[in-house]
This record gives C-alpha cells, sequence and structure tokens, in this order.
C-alpha cells in the first residue's frame, strides 16, 4: 500500500467511526462550509504524502489519540467554543445584573468571580477583609448570596464556572444548595470549579490549608460529584495564573501537567478508578500574543497529557485522554498605555485560543490594566470572540495550523522540554515537594525577571510602553465598587446571623470538625447540611483551619 | 562604609499577584540597596511593626486588587503613630490615574504604575532620601 | 548617645532597631563604642542560639515553630537573620522573616534581617553587637540565623550558648558536609524534613559521625532530633531538648566556660583590629601600597625588610624600643 492510500485509508475509518458516533448525535452548524471565495472548507485537512506513521503517532485525527488536533472530531463546525467572559463584582444584586446583561448579550456561559475575602475564606466581618470586600469579584458571605445572584438564572440551562479554590467545596456546595431551591436536581447541573491548590501556593497565592488536607479537600469533591453531580468539572487545573506570574510557555504546560498528575495520583490513592474521574478533569491556560508558540503549545499540552493517561495511568476510556481546557487571553500582555491598543493584543490571542482549539473563552477587555472593566469594553471583548468565530473563518475547518512546518515544529520542542520538567519533578518526589523546596517557584520567577530586563532594556518591544509612546491623559469612566459597600455586606452578614437559629449552626459546624478529624470521610455532604443552614463561608472555613492548619508561604526569591 | 538603604517592599491586602512585587524587590537588589520582602497577605499592623524593626527608610507597597485607598493610608497613618512618620512610604500596582492625587495628599510619596521602569523607582529613592 | 541607650534599656522597639542600624553601618565608632559600653553591664541575662545549616534545610521555618514554644513560655525573643550581601552591588534580599511574618504583630518577638555587607562566616559583622542590644533590652532568647553556607560558618558557635545544626535528607551532600567538619559547630542536631524519603538514613550518618567524633560510640553529649516544621511534629520534643541542654551546660560549667571563650576571643578580636587600625594609620598604608608594591617587584627591597623597617619606625614612635 503506498503512503497516499494509507491517508485516504485511515480517513475513512475515522469517518466511518469517530466522526460518525458525533456528527450523528451533534450535526455540523452548517452543511457547507466554505472560504470568502466560495472555496470548499476541508473538515480536517491532511498531508497527501510523506511518511505516515510518524504522522499518525504525533499528529493523528481530531477527537482520536492523541488528540493533537483537538478533542472532538468537528470542532467549531460543530459548535463554537462556550464565551465566557469571568465577571463579578461589589454584592451579589450587582453582580446578578451583570450576569443577566451578559447572557442577553449572547454569552452561552457564566463565569464567576469571587472577591479575595470569599476565595481566603473570610466573612466579610473579618478584620483581613478590611478594603476587600467586592472589590476583584463578588463577595460570598452565606447562601443567601448565593440565591440572589441567581436570581431569575436557570441553574439548569446555563453552566457556570466558579474560579474558586481552597474553599472550592464551600461554594459548591452553596451552589448545589441554591439549584436546590430552584428546584434544579443536582444531576443536572453544568459547570467548574477551578478547585486547583498546588498553582495557589506557587503563583496565584489564595490558599488557606497545607498540602495534604487540601489535596483530601479535592478528592473529596471528585468522589462526591462522581455520583452526585455528575455532569460537574471538577477541577481545572490552571496554567494561567502559572503564566501570568511570569512564567514561559513550556514552564505553563510542564508546572499545570505536572499538577494534574500529582491530583490523578492523590484521588488514585484514595481508592478511586482512574476512568470514574478522568474524564471530569479540566484545564485551564493563558494566551498570549506570541501566536504561533501558542498554538503549538495547546496541541503539545494535548498530545502529552494523553500519552500521560494512556502509559502511566492506564487509563482505558478516550475521554479520560482528553484535555479539555478553558482560556483566558493575557492580563499580563495588557498596558496601562494606550489601551485600546488591548483590543488588538487581545484579537490576536483569541485566535492563538481558537486556533489552539480551546473549549471555552474568556476574553480580557482593554481596561483591566487600570480597573475593573466597564461594561462597554467587557462587550467589545466579547464581541472580539464572535468576530472571530463567525467572520474570520479559522473555524472552518478543524485544527488549521496542522501540518505547518514551524508548527509542528514548534509542538514537538515544547513536548520535549515540557517532559524534561515532568521527569525532573518527578525525581523530586512530584509537585508538592518540588512547590515546597521552591524548584517550581524559582524557575518562573527567573523567567519573568529575564523577560522584564528585557522590556527595560527595550530589547523586547512593547508598543506604547518602551517604544510608540505618546503623551496622554488619565483615561475616564473607568468602573468603581461602591465604597460604602462594606459596610453594606457586613450589615447583610449580621442580620442573617440574627435570623438564623444559631443552635443548628453549631451543631451543623461540630459535626463537621468531628468528620475532619477523620481522614476517611468525605466531608461534602457536611458542607452542604451547614451552608443550608446558614452557616457561614468564614466560619466553615475556621473549623476547618482549626483541624487542619495553615500553609505557610515559605520561598523568598 | 557608608550607611546603606534599606527598603521593605510588601504586599497588604489578600491579593497574591507577587511577580509587580518580587520584580522590583530583586531589581532593587541589583540597584545596591538592601531589601526586606515579607511575601503576601500583610496586615498593616505587620507592615508597621516589621518596618520599623528594621529600621528601613522606605516601605514599598504593592497592591494590584483595588483596596489602595483603604489601605495605602491606614499604613502611612500608623507609622506616624509609632513615631515613624520619617520613613517614606511609597506605592504600585494598578492603581488609577484619578486615586494618586488623594493618595499622595495622605502621604504616600510616589505611586509607580504598571510600565514603570525601574530606573523611575531608583531615581525616586536616591532623591528624596 | 545615653539617650539611645536608655532606650534601648527600656526595650523601645524603634530605639533597638536604631541602635542596630548604628552598629550596623559602623561610620560612628565613637558613638558605637559609646552605646555598647552603656549597655554592657544589662548584658549577661538572654539565652543566645546560633541556627545554622544548609540553604533549603528549613532553618527559618523551624524557628517560626520554635518561636511559639518560646512564647507559650511568656518569655521574649530577638531573631537575627543573616542574608549574604551580593559581593558585585551589595544589595541584598532579605528574606528569612517571610518565614516567620505571622509574629510580626508579637511585642514579645522582634526580627531583625541583616546583609552579611562582605563578612565572612556565615554572620554580618555587626551580629555580636546586636546580640548584646537585644540582651540589654531584655530579649529572654536571642537567635542568630546564618546564612547557611556551611563549612566556613564556625563563627556562629563563637557567638552563642548553643548551636542548632539543622540537616535534611535529599541534598545530596550530606555527607560530605559531614565529612567537611560542620560537625564540630552543632550542639545539637536537628533532622528537618522527617517525612521525606532518606531523613532516617540521614539520622543514622549522624549518629555514626558522631560516635566517631566522640571515640565512645555514645552520642549523649549531643543530642540528635528529627522534625518536621511544615507538619508542626517534633517541635515540642526540639523545644525540650535545647531546654535541657541548656540546664545541663548551665550546671557543668561549659556554658561559663563559652562565655569566657566567647570574651577572649572578642578581646583578641578588638585588640587586633584596633591595633590595626593604628598601624593602618600610622604607616599610611593606603596611599603607600602602590609604591611598595613597585619596589618589591623591581627587588629593590625584599616584603619583610621593608615591612620590619616601617614597623621599628612606628615602635620607635609609641616608644617601644
Amino acid at each position: 500500500m503506498s503512503k497516499d492510500e494509507r491517508f485516504l485509508q485511515k480517513k475513512k475509518e475515522w469517518e466511518a467511526g469517530t466522526l460518525k458516533k458525533v456528527i450523528d448525535r451533534f450535526p455540523e452548524r452548517k452543511t457547507e462550509f466554505t472560504t470568502g471565495s466560495w472555496l470548499s472548507a476541508e473538515r480536517v485537512a491532511l498531508p497527501e504524502s510523506g511518511d505516515f506513521d510518524d504522522y499518525n503517532e504525533k499528529i493523528g485525527f481530531p477527537g482520536e489519540y492523541p488528540f493533537t488536533r483537538g478533542v472532538q472530531p468537528t470542532m467549531y463546525r460543530g459548535r463554537f467554543w462556550t464565551m465566557r467572559q469571568y465577571a463579578g463584582f461589589g454584592t451579589a444584586e450587582e453582580s446578578n445584573e451583570r450576569y443577566k446583561y451578559l447572557l442577553n448579550q449572547g454569552q452561552t456561559g457564566l463565569s464567576i468571580a469571587f472577591d479575595l475575602p470569599t476565595q481566603i475564606g473570610y466573612d466579610s466581618d473579618d478584620p483581613h477583609a478590611e478594603g476587600e470586600i467586592g472589590k476583584v469579584g463578588v463577595a460570598i458571605d452565606t447562601i443567601k448570596d448565593m440565591e440572589i445572584l441567581f436570581d431569575g438564572i436557570p441553574m439548569d440551562r446555563v453552566s457556570t464556572s466558579m474560579t474558586i479554590n481552597a474553599p472550592a467545596a464551600v461554594l459548591l456546595a452553596m451552589y448545589i444548595a441554591v439549584a436546590e431551591k430552584q428546584g434544579v436536581p443536582r444531576n443536572k447541573l453544568t459547570g467548574t470549579i477551578q478547585n486547583d491548590i498546588l498553582k495557589e501556593y506557587m503563583a496565584r497565592g489564595t490558599y488557606i490549608f497545607p498540602p495534604k488536607p487540601s489535596l483530601r479537600l479535592i478528592t473529596n469533591i471528585f468522589e462526591y460529584c462522581s455520583t452526585e453531580v455528575p455532569k460537574w468539572n471538577t477541577i481545572s487545573i490552571s496554567g494561567y495564573h502559572i503564566r501570568e506570574a511570569g512564567s514561559t510557555a513550556v514552564q505553563e504546560v510542564a508546572f499545570t501537567l505536572a499538577d494534574g498528575i500529582e491530583y490523578v495520583n492523590a484521588a488514585l490513592k484514595s481508592g478511586m478508578d482512574i476512568d470514574s474521574f478522568a474524564g471530569r478533569l479540566s484545564f485551564f491556560f493563558n494566551a498570549h500574543s506570541d501566536l504561533l508558540e501558542e498554538v503549538a503549545k495547546f496541541r503539545a499540552a494535548r498530545r502529552i497529557w494523553a500519552k500521560i493517561m494512556k502509559e502511566k495511568f492506564n487509563a482505558q476510556n478516550p475521554k479520560s485522554m482528553m484535555l479539555r481546557f478553558h482560556t483566558q487571553t493575557a492580563g499580563s500582555t495588557l498596558t496601562a498605555q494606550q489601551p485600546d491598543n488591548n483590543i488588538v493584543r487581545v484579537a490576536i490571542q483569541t485566535l492563538a485560543a481558537v486556533m489552539g482549539g480551546t473549549q471555552s473563552l474568556h476574553t480580557n477587555s482593554r481596561d483591566e490594566a487600570l480597573s475593573l472593566p466597564t461594561e462597554e469594553s467587557v462587550r467589545i471583548a466579547l464581541r472580539t470572540q464572535q468576530i472571530v468565530a463567525h467572520e474570520s473563518g479559522v473555524t472552518n475547518t478543524v485544527d488549521p495550523l496542522a501540518g505547518s512546518f514551524y508548527v509542528e515544529n514548534l509542538t514537538d520542542k515544547i513536548e520535549n522540554e515540557v517532559w524534561n520538567y515532568l521527569n525532573k519533578i518527578e525525581e523530586m518526589g512530584g509537585m508538592v515537594h518540588a512547590i515546597e523546596n521552591g524548584y517550581v517557584q524559582k524557575e518562573i520567577q527567573d523567567a519573568a525577571y529575564r523577560y522584564q530586563q528585557e522590556v527595560e532594556r527595550a530589547e523586547r518591544i512593547i508598543v506604547g510602553v518602551n517604544k510608540f509612546t505618546i503623551s496622554e491623559n488619565a483615561p475616564g469612566g473607568l468602573l468603581k465598587v461602591n465604597p460604602k459597600l462594606q459596610k453594606v455586606q457586613i450589615e447583610k452578614l449580621s442580620q442573617i446571623k440574627k435570623q438564623r437559629n444559631s443552635d443548628i449552626v453549631r451543631s451543623r459546624l461540630a459535626v463537621l470538625g468531628a468528620a475532619a478529624k477523620d481522614p476517611d470521610r468525605n466531608l461534602m455532604p457536611f458542607i452542604i447540611d451547614a451552608v443550608k443552614d446558614y452557616a457561614s463561608l468564614g466560619e466553615i472555613c475556621n473549623v476547618l483551619r482549626a483541624e487542619f492548619g495553615e500553609y505557610q508561604e515559605s520561598i523568598v526569591l | 562604609m557608608d550607611k546603606k538603604t534599606r527598603i521593605l517592599i510588601a504586599k497588604p491586602g489578600l491579593d497574591g499577584h507577587d511577580r509587580g512585587a518580587k520584580y522590583v524587590a530583586r531589581a532593587l537588589k541589583d540597584a545596591g540597596y538592601e531589601v526586606i520582602y515579607t511575601g503576601i497577605r500583610q496586615t498593616p499592623e505587620a507592615i508597621v511593626k516589621t518596618a520599623i524593626q528594621e529600621d528601613v527608610d522606605f516601605v514599598g507597597l504593592s497592591l494590584l486588587s483595588g483596596a489602595h485607598n483603604e489601605l495605602f493610608p491606614k499604613i502611612v497613618n500608623l507609622l506616624r503613630k509609632k513615631g515613624a512618620g520619617d520613613i517614606i512610604v511609597f506605592g504600585g500596582g494598578v492603581i488609577p490615574e484619578s486615586d494618586i492625587p488623594s493618595l499622595k495628599e495622605k502621604g504616600i510619596r510616589a505611586i509607580f504604575t504598571p510600565g514603570t521602569p525601574i530606573k523611575d523607582i531608583t531615581d525616586f529613592i536616591e532623591t528624596v532620601k | 548617645m545615653q539617650e539611645l541607650a536608655r532606650r534601648v534599656i527600656k526595650g523601645d522597639i524603634r530605639g533597638i532597631a536604631k541602635a542596630i542600624s548604628l552598629v550596623e553601618n559602623g561610620v560612628e565608632t565613637v558613638k558605637k563604642e559609646a552605646l555598647i559600653d552603656a549597655l554592657y553591664p544589662h548584658c549577661g541575662h538572654a539565652v543566645i542560639w546560633g541556627i545554622t545549616g544548609p540553604p533549603g534545610a528549613g532553618k527559618s521555618s523551624l524557628l517560626d515553630r520554635l518561636i511559639e514554644h518560646i512564647r507559650r513560655d511568656k518569655k521574649k525573643v530577638a531573631v537575627i537573620a543573616v542574608d549574604p550581601s551580593s559581593p558585585f552591588t551589595g544589595g541584598a534580599i532579605l528574606g528569612d522573616r517571610l518565614r516567620m511574618q505571622k509574629h510580626a504583630v508579637d511585642d514579645g518577638v522582634f526580627i531583625r534581617s541583616m546583609a552579611s555587607r562582605g563578612h565572612l562566616g556565615g554572620v554580618a559583622g555587626a551580629t555580636g553587637d546586636a546580640v548584646r542590644i537585644f540582651d540589654a533590652a531584655g530579649y529572654d532568647h536571642i537567635i542568630i540565623e546564618t546564612i547557611g553556607v556551611g563549612q566556613t560558618e564556625i563563627e556562629v558557635m563563637e557567638l552563642s550558648d548553643i548551636v542548632l545544626l539543622v540537616l535534611v535528607p535529599g541534598l545530596g551532600d550530606e555527607i560530605q558536609a559531614l565529612k567537611a567538619g560542620v560537625m564540630e559547630i552543632g550542639d545539637i542536631f536537628i533532622i528537618n524534613k522527617k517525612d521525606h524519603d532518606g531523613a532516617d538514613r540521614l539520622r543514622a550518618e549522624v549518629e555514626y559521625v558522631l560516635s566517631l567524633k566522640n571515640g565512645t560510640g555514645n552520642t549523649t553529649e549531643h543530642p540528635i532530633t528529627m522534625t518536621s516544621a511544615t507538619l508542626n511534629e517534633g517541635i515540642a520534643e526540639a523545644y525540650s531538648l535545647i531546654q535541657a541542654y541548656y540546664t545541663t551546660i548551665l550546671k557543668n560549667g561549659n556554658l561559663t566556660q563559652k562565655r569566657k571563650n566567647r570574651i577572649e576571643n572578642e578581646l583578641k578580636h578588638i585588640a587586633l583590629s584596633k591595633i590595626k587600625e593604628h598601624v593602618d594609620k600610622f604607616l599610611n598604608i593606603d596611599d603607600c601600597l602602590d609604591s611598595w608594591v613597585e619596589n618589591v617587584f623591581q627587588k629593590k627591597v625584599s616584603p619583610y625588610k621593608l615591612l620590619n623597617k616601617k614597623i621599628d619606625k612606628f615602635l620607635q614612635e609609641i616608644n617601644w624600643k
């Protein structure tokens, strides 16, 4: 058989198998896809000659191992990625309004930003919360706030992503409980919690507990959701913040996948079967402006993860091997100078994410280097995604850059470098040790320092910052969080504390504390009971603090 | 031996975005200063006590969460209350231009927003020390 | 000056901090000496610990835990954390206190970071004077945390009553370090990160090396204990070992001997540096050195001859000869 025929033969098999299974259930958006000059756009363009075995092993077909070309056979010809703008600020009432606005504008999923006290498990009346309430997201103290947040939003029809890590179990418990009040059973709920504590230690900073009990909480969630909330993505293993902290694209993939390995190990150690949870693992990456390296990065990440799951963990179900990911454009590339230029940066980054095969995307707003985004800037950011989806044509074919000599070369290079890191981390005894001894943080910081030095010396040009600068007036019309909010939120909390049955709350918390002492107990049911009776986030976290202790940052520079 | 300039780089508030603070700390070290770095999530009280114990000449505050209007002035006031009003406080982070005049009025001597070259900071230190 | 000494003795935080800067900056020698002279009668009450060990051994994290125990005993504690200065720029990142920062708001804990400023030996040149300042200010425990580069850190031994040597498994060259004589520095050996692979083996190795050192096979003289600072395990045991060790050396006279040795070393050191200062000044070494080098290089004179002549002249001048 000549090589040409093997490509065609394999394509036929793929069409009859992998493709047919999907396309029968989910037809493509159009019966025919064409370019601007009405040329037919191939679903999956293939080489016609060349080394078939090499192609098949490294690149293969979309929806099939090693998933280099994407996790679905039709990709965006079937359905666009979920356009999901991260939003939330102030009180639950204000955020609820913003969510309704975004859904009206054509957004297809919600993404909730919580304020920092919520993310670190402090109630609004905690002294640590001073000045931070409602600043970078919505303040949630009790289930009451969650009820308001989803007022008038049908929780069975919207998928919700929550950026919450250390207290993820508590916020998920509130979500489940509110859905129940709306009459939505938990097995209908779709969405994601970030739930990725390891990157908090190395890059993002909203940790509470030390690694061991944190990993326990995470596996408790995996286990609970595998039977109770089966459509929920139980973790979003995040490279985004590692990249924001200054890592390279290679490090972003390497450290994220190393985190993933650690979570899988923890779940296996707790006795779970790999295929019972691996399909619900999802990832979250950054999209920078180095367009082709970024596309190669996403493709390499998919290939490596598939290999890890198949070869290292012996997963059997192909779903367990698929690296599905959310993407956010790079906040760290936004400039405070000439902020409208950021729209262009975001457009390039959007293309990177889409040509890299993302499952969902948040595009940053132009003014985010200055403050929280205004409604107008959020709209432009969303429109950027819509333009790429509907006008650019890159969505008419699957993995449009496959076969580019340069992109395939970069994909291989990134893969090699990532394996080097993964092997080194394994030698150190895994990611927890590599974080505790500061290795990972040092690698990130060195890359960040090198980058910034290049910018300082203008060896790396940032338009509007170290070249093509202008003198400009301070931009107006920025969004301000109402300074009275702190008082309002604290008042709301104290009302609830007065109205609730405090005897029940006390006993719920005591039972939770007792369960926490036994490492074999799953804490989710206890937390759900506690939130239903209006125990606050801070109270629940304090019970766990008393049992688990708190993580202490240990690495400097 | 000369008197060394000592600088505390601190992150008040709860945000964990320490890339900027760490960059500045490292760059100031490379510029020859002694830099004390205390990590994220420092309360105003801890920052002020640290500044006094370490007998620093400057305190540089980094904050990206938007809580600067509350926390920066609080630190300046606490320093004054403890008889350490001579320690010079500057700040950086995501701080809207419109907030800067009132922060300066409240005793924060300089604000460096994203994209500031490190030389602006060292020039400031050398000018006012 | 008496004003500053008064503030130190009163325990005034800012006064103590300023006093340390004064001894650290070393520009105002007269002021500095007057301060130490004024404080000296108030010294001698504190227990001085040294904590040393390789970078990454977890010295600061361990200290953070030990401070909790000291504070539970209602004792005041001061920490002097030394980090290296860059030999090129003179700058330094002082980050040890980050791991102890939860004590920052506790009035009974004073943490001061010091850059080595070119001083070798694992501590800073002014560390000894800083200890005096804390001692006079009424701190019950003063803990010196060294840079942690290994063999050269003998100076901490001279400054402290008790030296804790912290070791961890997995740094690869433990045995090398042991052979190279770091062991001589420690009074108490702490194997930290005891949950990591190789901790038990390291303990066995340390016991072996100590048995060689004692020659008798028993290691009671130098206790070994295992901790995990991150998991907060073994800390209470370590703390009581330290207390017991202190009681022992207090009773058997070793402490007095140590402190006298310390004074002896210090007197020698002060004497040498004062003499050096005078000789330097008299000989005007800074200005003359270039021409001396030239003369010796050209073989106009040999090094000993040249310097003996100069020194003789100096001794005549001061009526020594």
